[in-house]
């Protein structure tokens, strides 16, 4: 089979599970924070658990109404979601699921990945211009402070990984955990430096500063509505699942098990949604920073705890 | 050659999904625009003013610093790649970066240029 049949075949695979998980993990979300404050969540849809609610949230982005705010810039605020949209999936491509089951085993993965995740905030600008909405601008304005505090510990918290592992390939990293351990032994500090990043990349609780719907009404895609608000959704908890995996991938063995035993997809998907539950956890439980304390535990304790765990990790391989 | 191509493929692909449901999604939904819905959103009040005022960013100085560690991380991904081959010169020579960086950090810390304004 031709080279190029193969990568549409595997695209469309990404994107159907793009929209099953991002479906699920909406109706994930709600369920656990029902659980978490003490209430039922969704239930009505579907007998168990309310599980077709996922199907008809789905439906209803559909068919909602697409308002298109008059002051808004045109072309703009049509290609915002699609921006926000196009890094996520592209992402899937180095994501090793399982020993044969990758998009593609390229040699500079984790540089591609960086590249890809930085490319999502230019969406997220996109929408908060062309809105032309004051909640808009300032969400995306908050976007690029949050970006410019977090985007360096992130990618100093991968170089601890690197160096012990030596190479940027995401199978080959975890080929190496399969051989000698998962990273997180070594790497613990790199991972919770990575965590607190990850969170901020995700626009999560604690970080949630771009979005925060009590002070700025959802933020950036306020002015969003049926399935363009859909698409920002999609594009935001699919980056979840993302982000999950590469912190598996990097620190949790990916696809190996933890006792020696054949490494499949399941093992790596039931690792992911692990983390995916912690997320979750950690938004119904703790409250919202502000934004010039984000900005300083950006600065002032992550980025300089990941240069010393880059020396740290040096001096122990040296020794 | 590989590489460029599945790049160029995942690429298309992305935009095709989120193109595609809005196209869908125009053909399922209805469309009634009036004036006061297709108004920009005030939380309710009648809105004022264009949202593109002139207002103090507050983290111009952080953007200035951000671009300098950015180039450094990229200079720390070849060097993390090989660093076990290197070994001791390697650990030397990444040690003398890092540590002027760090003074840069330090510096701008003193200047109390991270502080929100």
């Amino acid at each position: 089979m031709p080279e190029w049949v193969m990568a549409i075949i595997k695209i469309l695979i990404v994107l159907a599970f793009i929209g099953l998980n991002g479906m699920f993990l909406i109706w994930a979300e709600r369920k656990v924070a029902g659980f978490i404050q003490a209430r039922i969540g969704p239930a009505r849809v579907g007998r168990p658990q309310g599980f077709f609610q996922l199907f008809a949230d789905a439906i209803k982005m559909f068919s909602k109404e697409d308002v298109r705010p008059a002051a808004a810039d045109k072309w703009v605020w049509w290609f915002a979601p699609v921006v926000f949209f196009t890094p996520v999936a592209m992402a899937f491509l180095v994501l090793p699921f399982g020993p044969n089951v990758i998009g593609l085993d390229m040699n500079i993965g984790l540089i591609y990945l960086a590249a890809v995740a930085s490319f999502a905030l230019l969406g997220v600008f996109m929408a908060g211009w062309g809105s032309n909405n004051k909640y808009s601008l300032l969400g995306a304005m908050r976007a690029g402070a949050q970006m410019i505090s977090y985007e360096i510990p992130l990618i100093l918290a991968t170089i601890g990984v690197i160096m012990i592992t030596g190479t940027l390939s995401t199978q080959g990293i975890v080929e190496y955990q399969v051989a000698h351990g998962w990273n997180i032994k070594t790497q613990f500090l790199a991972f919770v430096v990575f965590f607190i990043a990850m969170l901020a990349e995700l626009n999560r609780t604690p970080f949630d500063l771009v979005i925060a719907e009590s002070e700025l009404t959802s933020g950036f895609f306020t002015e969003y509505s049926g399935i363009r608000w859909g698409m920002f959704m999609f594009a935001e908890y699919t980056n979840i699942f993302v982000m999950s995996a590469l912190a598996v991938t990097l620190f949790f063995g990916g696809w190996a098990s933890p006792f020696g035993l054949v490494g499949s997809v399941l093992i790596f998907l039931i690792k992911t949604y692990a983390i995916v539950f912690l997320i979750i956890w950690i938004r119904w439980s703790v409250p919202r920073v502000r934004i010039d304390q984000l900005m300083t535990l950006g600065w002032k304790f992550l980025l300089p705890l990941s240069l010393f765990n880059i020396v740290f990790t040096g001096l122990i391989l040296l020794i | 050659m590989t590489d460029g191509l599945y790049i160029l493929i995942f690429l298309l692909g992305g935009m095709a999904f989120p193109i595609g449901s809005i196209l869908v999604a125009r053909l399922l939904s209805p469309s009634y625009p009036e004036p006061s819905k297709v108004s920009t959103y005030e939380s309710g009040e009648v809105p004022f003013g264009e949202a593109r005022v002139q207002f103090h960013l507050g983290y111009y100085a952080y953007a200035l610093v951000f671009l300098i560690f950015d180039i450094e991380a990229i200079f720390l991904y070849p060097w993390a790649v090989i660093y076990k081959d290197l070994g001791l010169f390697g650990f030397v020579e990444m040690l003398i970066f890092i540590l002027i960086l760090v003074v840069g950090l330090v510096y701008a810390l003193k200047k109390r240029v991270l502080e929100w304004m």
